[in-house]
Parts: C-alpha cells; sequence; structure tokens
C-alpha cells in the first residue's frame, strides 16, 4: 500500500486557497467560506494550519458577515447558515471567536429555528435536518446552546428516523450518509444519543462498505472518498466502527490520492478537489492514520480544538 | 470532482475551459451587481437565468429570483401565472443541468406554495424526473411533498411504489418509501392494513422476491429485517426482570445488634451502605416510573422512594431503573421475614419514548431476612486485598437459596404473543433454508440468525422446544469467515448469543459460578461470575445478571461494557485483559455506586487517539454534565484539563477502594498521582499499598 502525501496535499490545499480564475473554482466561487473550512481544517489536521495567513484569512471572513449577523459563501453572496457554521469553525481553527459579536451570530441562528423545532437554512425557508445539526453544533461552538429550543430540535431530528435506523433531510426522507452524520451529530452534541438504534444503525452504516473497501452513502450506490467522513464519523459517534475493515478503507483513500499533483477524488483515477481532500484526510484521521491529527467526529474540528473549546477556562 | 476522470485536459480543452470560466465570471459579477442594487428588469433577470443554467448551485441567483418575483407581483399589472411559469421553467432546465441542486428543488417547492402551478404537470415532469435517476433522493421528497399537495392516498403512493419495484426491484428508496407508507397507514388504522398481520405476510412475499432473485442485491435486507422486526416486537414496554426476582428470598448480613446501618448481604460485598436495591429491568427504556406507577408496600418502607432511571446522559428514561430501600436506622428483628411487595404498572404512566403504555400490571413479592454476623466483615478493612488468582476460586456444586442467582428462567413476565407471529416467523425460517440450499450467501445466514433469535425469544424455554442456540452460534461463526470485513458485526451478535446462553437457566450458569475465598479468608465467600476467557466483544443479557456482585470478565475482547450499569449491586469488577481503549467507554460504572474494587489493567486505555465513546458518555461535549473546575483545580493543581477531564468524569464520582490499571499506555507516574487525588477512598493502586 502506499503512503499519504502528505506534502503533495499540503502544496495542493494551498495552491486551491490562491487559484481563483479556473473554471472549477469560479463554479464553487459561492461556496468559497465552506472551501476556506475544508482546506484549513485538513491542513491543521496534516499540522500545517501555521502555513496560513491568519489575518487575510480573518479579514476577508469578516468582509462576508451580514447585518443580519449571518455569514455568505464569499463577499457579496447572501447569509446562509451553511456558511455561518464554515465560519465559525474556521475561527475556532485559528482560536478567534473574539473579532465577532457572538451574540449577533447567534441571534442570526436562532431566529431560523421554526415553530416545530426544526430550522431553516435562511430567510427562503428551506428546512432540511442538515441545518439543524448546523445550528446545535454552531450554537455550542458558541457556548450558546441554550439559545434555542433543544428539546423540539432533537424531537423534530427523531421525526426523521427510518426503518433502517437511519435519517432523511425531512420525515418520511430516504436515509442518506450525509443526512445521518448531521442527525448523529446533533443527536451526539445534544447527548441524546440514547435515541438512536445504534446497533441497526450500525448495520445500516457498516453494509456501506463495498469489496473494494470504499464507502458507499446508500445502499447500491457507488464507493467514494466522502462517505469515509459521513459513514465513518456516525459510526464512530455510535462506538460500532470496528464493524469495518479499516485496513481496506484507508488503503482506498489512499488508492485515490494524486500523488502527482496532490490532492484526494471521490474514487481512484478521478479529478480531486477540495472537498474530497479533506473528506479523505479527515477519514483517515478517524482511522488513526500515522502523522495525521485526530479529529472530532461531532463537531468535525481537530480534537485539540474541541478540547480548548470545553475544557479551558 | 464527482465522477470526472483525473487527466490532464489537451491544449484546446484547457482554452475552451478558460474561455467558459471568464464568461462565467462576468455573468456572476454581472448578477451580483444587479442584486446587490436590486435591480429586477427583464434583462437583470436574464442574465441570472443564464447565470442559473450554467450553475445551478448558485444559491444566491435563486434567492435573487425570489425577490424579483416579490417585486414583479407587487406591480398592479402583472400576471402571477406568468411570472411563476418563467420560475417553473428555468428550475426545470436547472435540474436538467444538475438534478442533486439543492436550490433549484427548493424554488420549486416555493413558487408551488404560492400556491401556483398544475399538480398534474408536477407528476408528469417527476415520473420523467423518477424514471431517469429512479433513486434520486431529491427526487423522491419532492414526490412526497407533491403527493401531500394534491392529498393523494397513501393507497396510491403505494401502488406507485409497486410499479418501480416491479421495473426494477434493486430500489432501496422505493422499499424506504413502502415502509414509509405502510407505517403511515398503521397508524391512521387504515382498513386492510391494521392490524398489521393484514399486510406483513403480503410484504414478506414481496420482498422475498426481490432478495431471492440476488441475494447480493441489498435493496430488500432491511425492508425484510424491519418486517421481522414489525413481526416480533410488542407495542407496549414488558417488564423483562427485576431484582430481586419474584418469590425470592433476600437474607440480609448486620452487626450484633442489627442496626440497619451496617447491612450487607449474605454472601455479598454490598457493605455498610444499609440501603437494599430494587431493579427493574424494561425490554426498551421507559419513562415514568415513580411512587404512584410503581407501589412498594413493605413494613420495611419508612418514606417515600425516589426511582431514578440508570441513563447515562441524564435523560428521564432508561431501560433498568433503580430504588434504594433504606434500612440505616431500621430495628430489624433476627427471626422475621420481612415482605415487600411490588407492584407494577397498575396506574398508568409507564410508557415507551413513542407514547405505547405499559399494558400489563404484574406483581413481585420478595421477603426479606436478616441474620447477625458471625465474624467482621473483613473486606476493605485491614489493607485486604481482591485477588483474581485462581486458587482464590472455588467451584459451586449446587446454589444454594441465599445465594439469590437470576437466570432467565426465573424471569417473571413472558412476553404474550399470538400464535400468528410464530407461524410467520417458522415459515420464513423455512423460506430461507430452502435459499440456503440452494445459494450460500451472507444475507442468507443472516436472516437466518436473526429468525431463530425471534423464534427462541417468541416461543421462550417454557413450552419445551429447543432453543435454537447452537445453531445461531455456528450461523454467526460461519459469517465471520464469509464476510470477514465486518466479522467483528458478527462476532458481537456471537458475544450476546454466547451470554444468552449462559445465563438461560440456574444449571446454564452454574459451571461459571465460583465462591471467592482468598488464603486467609476464615468466612464463606460469596459468588463470583467468571466470564473470563470466552472471547466476548460485547457484553449482554444483563436481565439476567442484575444479581451480580463479583465479575470477572477478564481475558475476553471488549472494548465497550454498555449495559453494566444495570448490575447495581456489583461491588468487584476484573475488567483486565480487555480492549478498553478509553475512559469514557467505563462510563456505566458511574451509575454503580456499590462498585468498590476495579481491574482494568492491560487494556488500551491511552493508546488511541480516535475515542469511540466519547459521545455516550456525559460530558461538557455533549452538553450533559458541566466539568467541575473548582474541584478539579483542587485536586489536580496544574494539571490541564484537556489531558484529564475523561478520567476525572469517570473516577470523581466513584468510590472505589482498590484500582489496577497497570498495562495500559496511559498509566504513567504523573496520571498515578492524579488518580490518588481524584480517588481519596483508595487503598490499594496497582500493586501497591497507599499509605
Amino acid at each position: 500500500m502506499g503512503e499519504l502525501a502528505t506534502e503533495k496535499h499540503v502544496r495542493y490545499i494551498l495552491s486551491v486557497e490562491k487559484r481563483k480564475d479556473n473554471f472549477e473554482s469560479v463554479v464553487m466561487e459561492h461556496l468559497r467560506m465552506s472551501g476556506a473550512y475544508w482546506g484549513l481544517t485538513a491542513l491543521d489536521l496534516l499540522g500545517k494550519l501555521d502555513t496560513v495567513d491568519v489575518d487575510e484569512a480573518i479579514s476577508w471572513l469578516l468582509s462576508c458577515q451580514h447585518e443580519s449577523g449571518g455569514f455568505g459563501g464569499n463577499v457579496g453572496h447572501d447569509p446562509h447558515i451553511l456558511y455561518t457554521l464554515s465560519a465559525v469553525q474556521v475561527l475556532a481553527l485559528f482560536d478567534k471567536m473574539d473579532v465577532i459579536d457572538v451574540d449577533k451570530v447567534t441571534n442570526y441562528i436562532v431566529n431560523l429555528q421554526n415553530e416545530d423545532g426544526s430550522f431553516s437554512g435562511d430567510m427562503w425557508g428551506e428546512v432540511d435536518t442538515r441545518f439543524s445539526y448546523i445550528a446545535i453544533c454552531c450554537l455550542s461552538i458558541l457556548h450558546r446552546l441554550d439559545k434555542i429550543n433543544v428539546e423540539k430540535a432533537v424531537k423534530y431530528i427523531i421525526s426523521c428516523k427510518n426503518m433502517d435506523g437511519g435519517f432523511g433531510c425531512t420525515p418520511g426522507g430516504e436515509s442518506h450518509a450525509g443526512q445521518i452524520f448531521c442527525c448523529v451529530g446533533a443527536l451526539a452534541i445534544t447527548g441524546s444519543l440514547d435515541l438512536v438504534d445504534k446497533d441497526l444503525l450500525g448495520w445500516w452504516l457498516c453494509e456501506r462498505q463495498v469489496k473494494s473497501g470504499g464507502l458507499n452513502g446508500r445502499p447500491e450506490k457507488l464507493p467514494d472518498v466522502c462517505y469515509s467522513w459521513w459513514v465513518l464519523s456516525s459510526l464512530t459517534m455510535i462506538d460500532r466502527v470496528h464493524w469495518i475493515s479499516k485496513e481496506k478503507l484507508i488503503k482506498f483513500i489512499i488508492d485515490c490520492q494524486d500523488t502527482e499533483n496532490g490532492g484526494i477524488s471521490d474514487r481512484p483515477d478521478d479529478a480531486v478537489d477540495i472537498f474530497h481532500t479533506f473528506f479523505g484526510v479527515a477519514g483517515l484521521s478517524l482511522l488513526e492514520y500515522p502523522g495525521v491529527k485526530p479529529i472530532d467526529p461531532a463537531y468535525a474540528l481537530p480534537v485539540d480544538v474541541v478540547n480548548r473549546i470545553f475544557f479551558t477556562k | 470532482m464527482h465522477g470526472r476522470p483525473r487527466k490532464a485536459l489537451k491544449q484546446e480543452d484547457e482554452a475552451a475551459l478558460s474561455a467558459k470560466a471568464e464568461k462565467l465570471r462576468s455573468l456572476q459579477a454581472l448578477f451580483l451587481a444587479n442584486h446587490h442594487n436590486s435591480i429586477y428588469s427583464k434583462e437583470a433577470l436574464d442574465v441570472s437565468a443564464k447565470l442559473l443554467e450554467v450553475n445551478p448551485e448558485c444559491y444566491t441567483a435563486w434567492n435573487y429570483r425570489k425577490l424579483a418575483v416579490q417585486h414583479l407581483l407587487s406591480n398592479s399589472d402583472s400576471d402571477p401565472h406568468v411570472i411563476f411559469q418563467d420560475e417553473l421553467k428555468l428550475v426545470e432546465i436547472a435540474l436538467r443541468k444538475n438534478f442533486k441542486s439543492y436550490g433549484a428543488w427548493h424554488h420549486r417547492k416555493w413558487v408551488l406554495s404560492k400556491g401556483h402551478s398544475s399538480i398534474g404537470h408536477e407528476m408528469r415532469l417527476l415520473n420523467g424526473f423518477q424514471k431517469a435517476d429512479p433513486r434520486n433522493f431529491h427526487a423522491w421528497n419532492y414526490r412526497r411533498f407533491v403527493a401531500e399537495l394534491m392529498k393523494r392516498s397513501d393507497e396510491d403512493e403505494l401502488k406507485y411504489t409497486e410499479e418501480v419495484i416491479g421495473a426494477n426491484f434493486s430500489n432501496y428508496s422505493a422499499w424506504h418509501n413502502r415502509s414509509v407508507l405502510l407505517s403511515n397507514l398503521l397508524k391512521k388504522k387504515a382498513e386492510g392494513y391494521f392490524p398489521k398481520e393484514n399486510f406483513l405476510e403480503e410484504e414478506f412475499e414481496h420482498v422475498h422476491n426481490a432478495i431471492f432473485t440476488d441475494p447480493d442485491d441489498q435493496s430488500g435486507w432491511f425492508y425484510h429485517l424491519w418486517l421481522i422486526d414489525q413481526t416480533v416486537k410488542t407495542d407496549a414496554p414488558l417488564l423483562v426482570s427485576s431484582w430481586p426476582s419474584h418469590g425470592s428470598r433476600i437474607t440480609l448480613i448486620g452487626d450484633n445488634n442489627l442496626r440497619g446501618c451496617g447491612l450487607s448481604l449474605l454472601n455479598g460485598t454490598l457493605l455498610g451502605t444499609g440501603t437494599l436495591p430494587i431493579i427493574l429491568d424494561f425490554n426498551q427504556a421507559v419513562e415514568g416510573i415513580n411512587s404512584s406507577t410503581v407501589a412498594i408496600e413493605s413494613e420495611l418502607l419508612k418514606e417515600e422512594l425516589i426511582w431514578k432511571p440508570l441513563s447515562m446522559n441524564n435523560s428521564n428514561t432508561a431501560k433498568v431503573w433503580v430504588v434504594y430501600l433504606n434500612l440505616g436506622n431500621m430495628e430489624l428483628l433476627p427471626s422475621k421475614a420481612y415482605s415487600v411487595q411490588i407492584k407494577v404498572g397498575h396506574s398508568k404512566g409507564i410508557a415507551f419514548s413513542n407514547g405505547n403504555h405499559y399494558s400489563d400490571p404484574s406483581q413481585i413479592s420478595f421477603k426479606v431476612l436478616v441474620q447477625t454476623a458471625s465474624a467482621e466483615p473483613a473486606e476493605g478493612q485491614g489493607g485486604k486485598r481482591t485477588t483474581w488468582k485462581d486458587t482464590n476460586f472455588h467451584k459451586i456444586d449446587h446454589f444454594q437459596e441465599s445465594d439469590a442467582i437470576l437466570s432467565a428462567d426465573n424471569n417473571p413476565h413472558i412476553p404474550t404473543t399470538s400464535n400468528w407471529c410464530s407461524e410467520e416467523i417458522a415459515e420464513e425460517i423455512t423460506k430461507f433454508r430452502d435459499l440456503l440450499s440452494e445459494y450460500d450467501c451472507k444475507i442468507g445466514k443472516l436472516t437466518l440468525a436473526r429468525l431463530l433469535t425471534a423464534l427462541d425469544l417468541l416461543s421462550s424455554h417454557h413450552d419445551g422446544r429447543k432453543s435454537n442456540t447452537e445453531e445461531v452460534l455456528q450461523l454467526y461463526t460461519d459469517l465471520m469467515k464469509l464476510d470477514p470485513t465486518h466479522s467483528l458485526y458478527y462476532k458481537d451478535k456471537h458475544s450476546l448469543i454466547s451470554l444468552k446462553r449462559i445465563t438461560s437457566t440456574r444449571d446454564s450458569l452454574l459451571p461459571y459460578c465460583y465462591h471467592y475465598k482468598d488464603a486467609t479468608e476464615t468466612i464463606t465467600g460469596y459468588v463470583c461470575l467468571r466470564l473470563q476467557s470466552l472471547s466476548l466483544s460485547r457484553m449482554g443479557s444483563i436481565e439476567n445478571l442484575l444479581w451480580v456482585q463479583m465479575l470477572d470478565l477478564s481475558h475476553n475482547e471488549l472494548q465497550s461494557i454498555e449495559g453494566l450499569e444495570g448490575m447495581q449491586l456489583l461491588s468487584c469488577l476484573n475488567l483486565s485483559h480487555n480492549k478498553i481503549r478509553s475512559f469514557t467507554a467505563l462510563v456505566p460504572l458511574k451509575l454503580v455506586k456499590s462498585l468498590k474494587v476495579l481491574n482494568i489493567s492491560n487494556n488500551e486505555l491511552g493508546s488511541h487517539l480516535i475515542d469511540t465513546t466519547r459521545y455516550l458518555c456525559p460530558s461538557p461535549v455533549s452538553h450533559t454534565e458541566e466539568f467541575a473546575w473548582e474541584r478539579f483545580e483542587i485536586l489536580a493543581g496544574s494539571v490541564s484539563a484537556t489531558n484529564f477531564w475523561e478520567a476525572f468524569l469517570i473516577f470523581g464520582s466513584l468510590e472505589l477502594t482498590e484500582l489496577n490499571i497497570t498495562g495500559n499506555a496511559v498509566a504513567d507516574e504523573n496520571f498515578r498521582s492524579f488518580l490518588v487525588k481524584v480517588l481519596p477512598t483508595l487503598k490499594w493502586l496497582d500493586d501497591e499499598e497507599l499509605s
């Protein structure tokens, strides 16, 4: 088996941050805040966060904040809960929460909770359990979880539970590994994992591992490196990660590296991108791959960052 | 990028792409300028449309379109129909470009919620999309949305899933939707679907076709398991076990004047607490156990009792509940048998979290006797230490009544199920045996193992039928070889079944029970359950082990002790030579207040970077426990909380007298001195007596 080409990935991530001219970067311009979170967290996991100009990153980040307190995906784009979490996660990485008005960001999120406990993504009312996770994760990092109705939020998530133990976007929605991460993560952060049927969900999740060693996101779908994160983090939170073969998954992720130019792709020999690079590295982190810092399965931030938030006075 | 090959582009392609990028860039810039200046002219709208046609993911552009719609509608001469039609057309084009665009789907819902569209058209559009990609979950979500909007019946939608599955059984999305629709119909008690046996038989038939056509295709697997669960599970909570058990006699041993404060269980280790726990174990987590739903009648009862849920996250639901009868200040007579009666569920209030109520009122009666101690109990005094050497354990020939052993056969409450359930399961067993005789496949074996387990549960050993445990164990052993990728899943299942077998009767328990007695001891030792070296990877059957006070689980492969909190009498626990990875995995012990002796030597504490039980343990990261900073700082001094918080959370609430932690990566001097401070009751740490 090959090894993780750490140096090349670091170079790749740094180059993506700078490149703004190719087609992909233009198409993804509106979600640059999430791109920043993926890239910077991957760098931190690889021990290279110090290669980044923090002041530059922070000043750009702040220019994406709106009067409402929410953040847009890039300068000039509308605020959305997705990018608000990414911004808060980036600030947590840099330990720079003091540059924002925490109450203002909190207000933005609190106002997105609906009567039934669910969350909208922004003022236009799209409801999805992804947004429940985001709200809960973000407020927890900000030490403001008490500002929403947690009980109702949890109840809504549970109303999205399916026969296979997984969770969907809204009640009745099909289970999907990404959605399961969001729901299990939200339940983990609110101390509600007793509401998860761990054995049933664990079986569904561990059966995501296909012959090649990679994980898919739903039954009878192709494997994809990003599920190394969504499935693995969920299995980790419910203490069932030993139900898959770690060795085979490590091999699959390593096989998805571009060993020449850096970066990780969804499947071997596909084009790399920052999203899959992060999820590949994060997956290896959960697999305790040597040289990669441990990541927290619920907050999707390095464990030392999460511990700094909760265990320093 | 999803599904795009990694290859260097040819030069002309690169040039073309670069031109495309330039074009898109200027389109985006133009759009953002319009958006920021609230320009909603036809030209401006065209810019946003063009942008969304190329890049449907640009969420800000969808937002702009909504603002534009609102702006245009506010003009009195506008035609709403035309305005909405334009939006729907744009969404259609965007979806053809990218099926999975959240923004596009939501825009369509938003337009529909304004009341403008022909539902018939939506269904036609959906049918087209779903034919092209039958697994698209956005389309399925949208279908449920439209079906509700047009009040299409669940029966009609059920027919649609039949059509889809008929065309190709390999469609997990359709099976999923069937489970949703059938659950709805069942909840509504719809004719033909309630009670559930009305449809289950047919559904089994249905899903067989899928599984038997291609056993390696997962589409029907989970649906089949759901059907088994629907067949077997009881709707109402069920009391599966209690301690003391019904009809038992509990002997307590006290000091000479029999003042209650020194009472302990005969042959027991529950020293000096003066309290007697009463434990109720249900088949699932329940809420609502209190002095009105569970009535206790006894002259030993002097105050109102408060039931406590044994919950890891301080919630008010739990599978196991406990109450402590305080005998501390009572004068008890040695010749008397004090009777205790517990009535469970005579008044309404005990329920599953889904709202189903306990409906099987039951009664547990037991007697409490007291004896004078013949000698002062030695444990915990004079530096005497518990050792787990084989020479200290003596085999038991037969149990004595005072041993208060519990097993599945003194389980007072056997679920009453209809014949229909067992027949249905038996029929399934036949079918899967047929499948396996033709094709050796993992889902066949796994399902057979589950069905046999279900049948054992339904028929219980009281009807004299032979249990299927041996065959189930063999199936799981086969599966470990057949499907090595998931071997630890099967191993965990194997462990649970092994424990079920061991704890099923008093006779089956006997070979694992020993008297503990060290060389210098004069009084008869207590019963120790020795489950060492059984390659257990998981604990289970706790409902049959509520009586255990001394437990040897050494030399197994446990990485979790989930469920152990139910053992409220446990005093000595040996977990040495297992695979415990982190302190948070020991969290069940936080609820075992009787625990005094713990051996966790030779585990994997401190060897792992990732903690898989971090979120199953109450802590500040899951908002289930505040961090006691003051106490931590007093105890730990300058030690960083980020290093020792787990150990502090677990050990900070225990009152251990002996702890062995050698053979773990974490056990350095620094950590040992921290432990001594956190555990002031400690007399022995590792092999060292503390002064």
